[in-house]
């Protein structure tokens, strides 16, 4: 009887609801949240593993003698790569395709990678417009390495220094 | 011809082409849509005739409740009865449909159906005028009316509401009003085995 | 024939009168418009985020920018869709939703028309908003769209009963259905608005007009988490947006007419105290209807930031079994108090 003029008391005065509307009420002059994302970004850990770069060595010769390590290690069967003899004897790819969507970034190929050429740089912020575009290929790879290689050294300092 | 007559033919034509459309229509969805369109046709010429309250009142129940309720069921039953289905009804809706035109030609041809008197232009509102006179002079009849809609309500409730023994049905009044200590026991997992 | 020359003054009036819905209705879109970047800024603000920043200082184009997008987005019409219907139902829903604000007072004699049986028309048009839903949903030939009207019908019935109920509680009140007159009884000040003696018919009144607009949280209609967007699933481009405008249009109407029948309209809370005569702001205006009608418009977004959706049933058992009852009880409470006191009208 109690309990039931009790509950009658509670739904009828709404003190639950009025007690929801404050709790948002509160909310709605407290210290907001949002990260201004363009102009803001939240740190990145030195570890982050991006978007795919091919690098060189500083005399401008490519990194990759095609020993199609990567190829072997990656888990998601991302990488495919063709290689031939060039001119001057050594073997070099004649494709490097890494495709994007079937990349799982867990960095097995670079950690592979005997001569650090495949390397995944900080960059995240990318897409494509149309099918095919993410099959990023030999010359995509090379071009992203070298647009970024500073950027890319940089990111790796802290690991290189290690002794 | 002045502009209130001009409304007039214009929405005589929209509600007689929709009582006809109501009729005459197949798909019983795009009848009663009609019939809704007749309906407020209807209310904006008692409009004209200065009768806003009953004209609105037919626009609120009329078509904001009862028609609702009449597309409501519609759209479930919605399917075309089929020509040899509906051969069966044809004369008994051609003697409703005499019967109704022989009454509506009884109450326009009599006399004792004209208005019973003059409606003084002096009382201000209509509104105020019907009430007046709703719970005055006809109190009696509008009271019956009251009684008479209520008994149909309960009775209406009283046919859908059965309780079946195998049915298990939420309370939510009672479900709101649990406590914790109803519905938690705490133990320490070792004195007591789970239940 | 129609005779043009003596019915010149006629027509010059009807003229005037389009004139006026003009002078309405513009500001009322720009309203709408606005009251939904209100909307998403409340929210986020009420969720901690910051709402459309981008378009415009503070993201204050952004409604421009939809309504460009919207407008231009191809009208998607499903397969075997009841063609007229189909284009009819957006603007079924519109229509009502405006056309409630012809008999709005704004002000003292600041009105489109002054209709003796105001509250009932109004009444009227808000029910009638419905027909553009079910049609909607019947047209689209989508069972979710189908099952969204269905539960639209059965709402907006039951809680037009409750609403009903509610306001006859202001006719006893004010003795009249004409909205002026509703406003002018209760000047006085803030002690004589209607709200304080119909305190449970305003709760009932509120809720039922965010129920009957189909705002959270009474809004199964749209239910996207069981019905995809509900009636409106084969909507896009401008049909959705008038459906969008239809909503906002008739959740301003609601907060207006809140203001005016329980809290006194353009009427001052300061009248009839001393020291606020003659005061510029704080007299009588539209400004105090401004107000007030925001805060109810707030409370809209208030409601939806707060409360989670409700289960069908559970909006029915409200419905039927807490409001109509509440409602009825208090027209008998106040019936008596009326006869005690002797104030009947």
């Amino acid at each position: 009887m109690i309990r039931d003029l009790r509950y009658l008391f509670r739904s009828l005065s709404l003190l639950d609801l009025m007690r929801g509307l404050l709790v948002t009420g509160r909310r709605l002059t407290s210290r907001k949240l949002t990260l201004r994302y363009p102009n803001e970004t939240t740190p990145k850990s030195p570890r982050f593993r991006g978007l795919h770069a091919l690098r060189r060595y500083p005399d401008g010769e490519e990194r990759c003698i095609a020993c199609k390590l990567c190829e072997a290690v990656c888990p998601a069967l991302a990488i495919t790569i063709e290689s031939e003899e060039r001119s001057d004897g050594t073997r070099r790819t004649t494709r490097y395709d890494i495709d994007l969507f079937k990349c799982v970034y867990c960095g097995f190929c670079e950690e592979a990678c005997p001569v650090d050429a495949v390397v995944e740089t900080d960059i995240h912020e990318f897409h494509f417009e149309r099918a095919g575009d993410q099959i990023m290929t030999k010359e995509d790879l090379l071009r992203i390495g070298d647009r970024y290689e500073k950027r890319i050294a940089e990111h790796r300092a802290p690991d290189v220094a290690d002794p | 011809m002045g502009f209130q007559a001009l409304l007039f033919y214009a929405l005589a034509a929209v509600l007689l082409t929709a009582a006809v459309a109501t009729v005459t229509l197949r798909c019983m969805v795009r009848a009663a849509l009609c019939l809704i369109l007749a309906f407020f046709t209807a209310a904006m010429l008692w409009m004209l005739l200065h009768a806003e309250f009953l004209s609105i009142l037919l626009v609120l129940v009329y078509i904001g409740a009862v028609l609702v309720l009449f597309l409501f069921v519609v759209m479930m039953v919605e399917r075309e009865t089929p020509a040899e289905q509906r051969a069966p009804f044809r004369l008994s809706a051609a003697l409703v449909a005499l019967l109704m035109i022989a009454e509506l030609l009884a109450v326009l041809g009599s006399e004792d159906f004209g208005p019973a008197q003059e409606v003084p232009s002096t009382i201000g509102s209509n509104t105020q005028a019907l009430g007046a006179v709703l719970y005055t002079e006809y109190a009696l009849a509008f009271e019956a009316a009251a009684v008479a809609l209520l008994i149909a309500i309960v009775g209406a409730i009283a046919l859908t509401l059965r309780e079946r023994g195998e049915q298990h049905r939420q309370k939510p009044s009672e479900q709101t009003q649990a406590s914790k200590q109803e519905r938690l026991r705490l133990t320490d997992g070792r004195t007591e085995p789970p239940c | 024939m129609f005779d043009w020359t003596t019915d010149a003054a006629v027509w010059l009036r009807v003229a005037e009168i389009l004139l006026h819905s003009i002078f309405i209705l513009v500001p009322l879109l720009v309203v709408v418009a606005y009251y939904t970047y209100a909307e998403r800024k409340v929210i986020g603000y009420i969720q901690m985020r910051l709402g459309p920043n981008r378009v415009g200082p503070r993201g204050l184009f952004q409604p421009i920018a939809d309504a460009l997008k919207l407008i231009t987005k191809e009208v998607v019409q499903p397969q075997q869709a009841n063609r007229g219907l189909f284009y009819i139902a957006p603007l079924a829903a519109l229509v009502p939703a405006l056309g409630g604000w012809a008999v709005i007072p704004f002000d003292e004699g600041v009105w489109l028309a002054d209709v003796d049986a105001g509250l009932l028309y109004v009444l009227a048009l808000t029910s009638l908003g419905a027909y553009g839903i079910i049609i909607a949903g019947w047209a689209s030939n989508s069972r979710y769209a189908l099952l969204g009207a269905m539960r639209q019908a059965a709402q907006v019935v039951s809680y037009e009963i409750a609403m009903g109920f509610a306001l006859v509680g202001v006719l006893m009140l004010a003795g009249s259905l004409n909205l002026s007159a509703i406003v002018l009884a209760q000047s006085g000040g803030v002690l004589s608005w209607f709200f304080l003696p119909l305190l449970p018919l305003f709760v009932v009144y509120l809720v039922s007009g965010v129920a009957e607009t189909n705002r959270a949280p009474f809004d199964v209609v749209e239910g996207e988490s069981e019905l995809v967007a509900g009636f409106h699933v084969e909507y896009s481009g401008a049909g959705f947006t008038l459906f969008f405008l239809a909503e906002y249009s008739a959740m301003t109407l609601v907060a207006a007419l809140t203001a005016i029948l329980f809290f006194g309209g353009w009427l001052s809370p300061f009248e009839g105290w001393a020291w606020a005569e003659g005061l510029p702001v704080l007299d009588s205006g539209i400004h105090w209807w401004v107000l007030k009608t925001a805060f109810f418009m707030y409370c809209f977004l208030w409601f939806r930031a707060t409360f989670p959706r409700y289960r069908y049933d559970q909006i029915m058992r409200l419905g039927w079994k807490a409001f109509i009852p509440v409602t009825l009880i208090w027209i008998f409470v106040l019936g008596v108090a009326q006869h005690l006191i002797g104030v009947v009208r």
